[in-house]
């Protein structure tokens, strides 16, 4: 087998391992009870996924001009989804949008109350 | 790193605006033209350089200061198991996603010993992206994240889990430690 044919098969892999994980992101967010737990499967096995998607399309086309393309995909992904995933849950979390009948412990609600100093998020 | 800073008169501290093109950041610009083009010629790396310049002056950012030394050796120990941790939390999610019975949480305060604001963006940001975690909400007074734990059947789970991320932070305060000036002056 020569090393293009082995490329191909790493490419092929790879996609497909991508597609499996998005598709278990997707039947995450659909399956889970609550937004918190949602968040969990539309950030992790997505980003993972994108990450697969795109090493595959590298090994596919095998262009340096297009490797550097990928890898800033991969890096927004991974900067852009931990941003979104707080701030839906922070949000979630002060609208009271929470099945708290679900949580073993909560330590923000239960905690002593706390004042933040001015100019403080 | 850090541009020059100017104190306003009503007490808020600012970058001063000339200041606002900083090596390090029209460096990244520039990676990003480059790898949008896909293709490296002296001409667009003269065009990026512009192009940068032009985004750091119309946009200028907040300060970072980084505040740490760089260890190479533990950073790249860091980077090696976060890689690791990432496809960890993918199988453990695909796992809780395929099974049938119902899955229990739990939000978890971890007080952070770091004292920087990069640091616990850093912590936050990894901790987000491994196993079980996503990161609620911030109080940057305390440097404390509450975090949305997956997947907690019991109290025990969610110490295990605390235990977990202050190792990451460690680990990360390893491969970033503190300049020694910013402990001296803490300290006064």
């Amino acid at each position: 087998m020569s090393w293009t044919a082995a490329a191909d098969l790493a490419a092929a892999v790879c996609i497909l391992l991508g597609a499996v994980l998005a598709l278990l992101a997707s039947i995450g967010v659909l399956r889970m009870p609550d937004l918190l737990s949602r968040m969990h499967a539309a950030t992790k096995p997505q980003v993972l996924g994108t990450v697969l998607v795109m090493t595959g399309v590298a090994l596919r086309l095998r262009d340096p001009g297009v490797v550097g393309l990928l890898a800033l995909v991969v890096v927004l992904q991974m900067a852009t989804t931990v941003v979104a995933s707080h701030m839906v849950g922070r949000a979630s979390f002060r609208s009271g949008q929470v099945r708290r009948d679900l949580l073993v412990v909560d330590e923000l609600s239960d905690g002593p109350a706390h004042e933040e100093p001015r100019g403080a998020p | 790193m850090s541009p020059v800073m100017r104190t306003r008169r009503d007490g808020t501290v600012r970058p001063a605006r000339h200041r606002a093109v900083q090596p390090l950041s029209v460096a990244w610009l520039l990676l990003v033209w480059l790898a949008l083009w896909g293709d490296v010629t002296p001409f667009l790396i003269v065009g990026g350089v512009l192009c940068a310049v032009l985004v750091s002056v119309v946009f200028p950012l907040p300060p970072i200061d980084l505040g740490s030394r760089i260890h190479p050796l533990p950073l790249l120990g860091v980077v090696v198991r976060f890689a690791v941790d990432v496809v960890r939390a993918s199988v453990q999610v695909a796992g809780v996603v395929l099974r049938r019975r119902p899955v229990r949480n739990a939000v978890v305060a971890v007080d952070l010993e770091t004292e920087s604001d990069f640091i616990t963006t850093l912590v936050a940001s990894m901790l987000s992206l491994i196993p079980g975690s996503v990161v609620v909400e911030v109080r940057r007074s305390t440097h404390t994240l509450y975090l949305h734990v997956l997947d907690t059947p019991d109290a025990s789970a969610a110490d295990a889990f605390r235990r977990t991320a202050l190792d990451l932070e460690q680990r990360v305060l390893r491969a970033l430690p503190p300049r020694a000036a910013e402990a001296d002056r803490r300290a006064r």
